[in-house]
């Protein structure tokens, strides 16, 4: 037994002599029992695909603590599961509009910053937000803007959201599956603010939408990847990040600002209510906002980091995008969400579920077939009658 | 006419299986998309069996399959026992609750069940209700209709005279039960847990609405894989899955073949076909 | 005595007395009670079914879409069904098999497979162009969505017309051909009408799960082709109006309940069958 030990030791004073760099797996603190549920985006985390970091699996060797990995398509899908309730999440990832309105349901814990060092790395532009604005709940995690993605084999160069209505493309466009993104195009195009709360305004920017409808191909998220790269669609509005891991698989597609403005977010690490371990969430965060973690998962994920220091760990081609980091002349037609009235997102959520739901049959088809079925059914009940009776 | 029927029962099971065999070939190729063939690889299947978490996630869904489907088996024999008892008219009314999580679409009984177990994590003050023991019941809860539904009419054509037979011969209850009654129940019994079996371990609509973040099971995580780019490993697991089934299922069929010809053997006069199901 | 063997039956029907009830109908009165409250105070309200009006185009196009795929599933299955119940006790057991054997595997996947099929850049399409056929217009087409339903849910249609066909008398239809009936005669005066218990288990099992699905019409339809299924989905997962979700389930379900009470009276049987 003791011989073991002394080997052990031995072994271990060995290791220690050799600078392990970081990110190899030899020095790794033993699992405690711990698990926190993170829920974030979907594709939106370096996960350790072809020789990337696995930032999970980097955090569970750091802490010991073990990371149950759920994804959601958008914010509105996030908002429903909290609200929805029955499942714990640990970790919530989403975007400034949506934690503005999380923060005034009350449905955030109040971050412990003592916890968090590294939350010094990131930069004070990305400080006192207007979702934010006291630096309580939330510590970013990325940054992004919104554009149009296309496939310049079959699309003419464009500048414009109005190439989302070319009938040329019909068939071929993709559009957000979610309604706020969905209808700040629309507001862009009709030259609205994307932040409108009145009720007519909302109403002409649906109206705009179903304008387009025919032409959609359909309401998608993170499913246009596949269907950008293997060109079964040509277009998609869609963010700038998933634009750099696209075009890595697929040279031809181009990405546009268009000039009528677009959006730009901050997505911040939250951790909700429904937390059952608040400390290790805090860890996860602390860990996220590490320079080298950042600038290898954005690395690999292809957003923009809020964290300066993070770049010098990057791809430089990456870290000098001028999409993933536009210029100044740029941004200034950049636009942020806030949190909209509950009767605007309800108004909104039922002029898009109208909007995206089937454009159904005429309706005297539905008729004839009733009528048909009826027929039929006296027919039956009929024949049966006459041949009981014998 | 019968060669057209013939030709077209090749067709069909051609329709029926040329999806199922372009996965199979998918997983065998380098590239990553389903309808491009590129090269020959046999890398997916060492990706697969290094995936502890897919591998994991595969084990969630047997150990769910499996747990309810022998649950619901022992379960709903035993309450087919009880139910025979009943009155006619409660018999009737039992018989048609048991029939509606077999006509509801699944999407109605995995949202009213998801109200229900939100709803009962709320008065119990829990913050992860949804998670193992939700998926656990919701299973249950659809598989116990088709055991009922395979043991009953077992039941029912069971000839009371061999029990009460036995019991004159000096058998006690359970001996007689053991010996004499679940014997005879027992191809229903059996075909009942499988064909809840199989239905639990595809089930992707009703465990969609009540998985929770710390237990998911396979095809839940598929469904959200799929509005990604699929990882091509996906269709090696796949093809071992259809393997595995075939696999099974050839066994059955040995093992139903034999069975048949021995109640032939015996039942000769009769020369009645038991069905072949599951 | 009397006494010990009605505890013995409470005994042993009692626990799936209660488990139905907790699992099955309290859960259907909370779809009940969430499909008649309001969202905001939780008063009594019909708002939300009456705001079902807006959404009955869909409920059309789904039961058209779910009606249309289960006749051509009964139009496909029934001759492959009578060539299973036709073929040597062996083969039989074999060809079932083969049937079964889809409706065990992923059908998330089976359904990803056809859209890697019928895509306009898809294997098809390609082996068409490869032909000098312009690329057709496969998917995202109502006909792509009922072919997806067909292909799901034939199986579900073979099983109950095979087991119906094989249980078939033969004396029957050498009785009704030694009265003179020609071939056609017999089939529609006798093996049809026989047959129609498996017909109509058959329709329920195809039509219940094609009206309500919400993937199929996810992957192979288009934008205009939402089925109601999408619609419920959604408003659980991503509008978050469990209310409305509720009102509509609540019209799917007495749709369903409905249709199937008609169908269970005119085959002349109380209980539902099954395969």
């Amino acid at each position: 037994m003791k011989k073991t030990v002394a080997i052990a030791l031995i072994l271990c004073a060995v290791f220690a002599l050799f600078p392990v760099s970081s990110f190899a797996a030899s020095d790794s603190v033993p699992l405690t029992g711990e698990v926190i549920n993170v829920y974030n985006w979907g594709l939106y985390i370096s996960d350790g695909t072809d020789g990337t970091l696995d930032v999970n699996a980097e955090f569970t060797r750091r802490t010991g603590i073990q990371v149950n990995y759920s994804t959601y398509e958008d914010n509105e899908s996030l908002y429903t599961k909290l609200k929805t309730g029955g499942s714990s999440y640990d970790i919530i990832i989403p975007s400034d509009y949506m934690i503005a309105k999380l923060i005034e349901e009350d449905m955030l814990e109040k971050l412990n910053f003592e916890n968090i060092p590294n939350y010094k790395y990131i930069d004070e532009s990305f400080k006192n937000t207007d979702y934010d604005p006291t630096n309580e709940y939330s510590v970013p995690y990325t940054w992004g803007t919104v554009g149009i993605i296309y496939n310049t084999k079959y699309v003419d160069p464009i500048d414009s959201w109005s190439a989302l209505w070319d009938e040329r493309y019909s068939d071929k466009i993709l559009m957000f599956g979610n309604s706020r993104d969905a209808f700040a195009i629309s507001a862009f195009l009709l030259g609205l603010s994307i932040n409108s709360t009145d009720e007519g305004e909302i109403r002409q920017m649906a109206d705009k939408l179903a304008e387009q409808k025919p032409f959609v191909q359909q309401y998608v998220m993170d499913q246009s990847y596949s269907q950008m790269i293997n060109e079964e669609a040509w277009l998609v509005p869609y963010y700038a990040g998933d634009y750099l891991v696209m075009a890595e698989e697929n040279p031809d597609l181009a990405f546009c600002h268009p000039k009528e403005g677009f959006n730009v977010f901050i997505d911040a690490i939250c951790i909700p209510k429904s937390a059952q371990n608040k400390s290790a969430a805090e860890k996860y965060i602390n860990f996220l906002c590490d320079p080298e973690i950042s600038g290898g998962n954005m690395d690999a994920i292809g957003y923009s980091t809020p964290i300066s220091e993070a770049k010098q760990y990057m791809d430089p081609e990456t870290a000098s995008s001028a999409i993933a980091y536009p210029d100044e002349e740029t941004l200034e037609r950049a636009v942020s969400f806030t949190n909209l009235p509950t009767e605007t997102i309800r108004q909104m959520n039922s002029l898009w579920t109208s909007i995206k739901s089937g454009n159904g049959l005429p309706w005297y088809l539905f008729v004839i077939v009733g009528v048909a079925i009826a027929a039929a059914a006296i027919f039956i009940v009929i024949r049966k009658k006459k041949r009981n009776s014998y | 006419m019968k060669r057209f029927n013939r030709i077209f029962t090749v067709a069909v099971f051609i329709f029926l299986y040329a999806p199922i065999l372009l996965l199979v070939a998918a997983s065998f190729s380098s590239g990553t998309s389903l309808s491009n063939f590129e090269g020959f690889t046999l890398s997916r299947y060492s990706e697969l069996f290094s995936d502890k978490n897919m591998l994991g996630l595969l084990l969630n869904s047997l150990i769910v399959a499996l747990i309810s489907s022998v649950v619901a088996s022992v379960f709903g024999t035993v309450s087919c026992f009880g139910i025979r008892r009943l009155g006619r008219r409660a018999q009737k009314t039992v018989m048609t609750v048991t029939n509606i999580p077999m006509t509801n679409p699944e999407i109605v009984t995995g949202i009213s069940l998801a109200l229900l177990f939100v709803f009962i994590g709320q008065m119990l003050k829990l913050k992860d209700v949804m998670g193992f023991w939700t998926l656990l019941i919701a299973h249950i809860t659809f598989n116990l209709p088709y055991v009922i539904l395979s043991v009953m009419p077992k039941l029912n054509q069971l000839d009371r005279h061999v029990g009460e037979a036995a019991l004159d011969l000096g058998c006690t209850p359970i001996k007689a039960f053991f010996k004499v009654t679940l014997p005879e129940i027992l191809p229903g019994i059996i075909s009942g847990g499988l064909m809840a079996f199989t239905m639990s371990l595809d089930d992707f609509v009703i465990s969609y609405f009540v998985y929770g973040p710390a237990f998911t099971t396979l095809p839940v995580e598929i469904y959200t894989y799929t509005k990604k780019p699929l990882p091509p490993k996906l269709y090696a697991l796949f093809t071992v899955l259809f393997l595995a089934i075939l696999l099974v299922m050839i066994v059955m069929n040995i093992v139903q073949a034999r069975d048949d010809n021995r109640s032939r053997r015996n039942k000769n006069a009769k020369g009645e076909i038991t069905l072949t199901r599951i | 005595m009397k006494r010990r063997n009605n505890v013995f039956k409470l005994l042993l029907s009692g626990p799936y007395l209660i488990w139905m009830a907790i699992f099955v109908l309290v859960p259907m009165g909370m779809v009940l009670y969430f499909a008649l409250t309001d969202p905001d105070t939780g008063r009594f309200t019909l708002d939300n079914l009456m705001g079902i009006e807006e959404f009955l185009p869909v409920f059309g196009e789904s039961v058209w879409l779910a009606a249309v795929s289960a006749l051509l599933c009964i139009v496909i299955a029934y001759p492959v069904a009578y060539v299973i119940a036709k073929a040597a006790p062996s083969r039989q057991r074999v060809l079932i098999l083969l049937v079964m054997l889809p409706m065990c595997m992923s059908f998330l996947l089976r359904t990803l497979a056809w859209v890697a099929l019928l895509e306009d850049t898809g294997i098809l399409n390609r082996l068409l162009g490869s032909l000098g056929i312009g690329p057709l217009k496969l998917i995202r087409t109502r006909g792509a969505v009922i072919l997806g339903m067909v292909y799901n849910y034939l199986p579900y249609m073979i099983m109950p017309l095979y087991s119906v066909l094989t249980k078939l008398d033969r004396r029957l239809i050498e009785a009704a051909e030694d009265l003179g009936c020609s071939g056609t005669q017999v089939f529609f005066k006798v093996i049809l009408p026989l047959s129609a218990p498996g017909i109509i288990s058959g329709t329920t099992m195809v039509f219940v799960p094609a009206v309500s699905t919400f993937y199929i019409s996810k992957k192979l339809g288009s934008s205009g082709t939402a089925l109601i299924g999408d619609l419920i989905e959604s408003q659980f997962k991503q509008s978050y109006n469990p209310n409305l979700g509720a009102a509509m389930s609540l019209v799917l379900m007495v749709m369903i309940f409905i249709c199937m009470g008609i169908m269970n009276r005119f085959a002349g049987q109380d209980e539902v069958s099954r395969i």
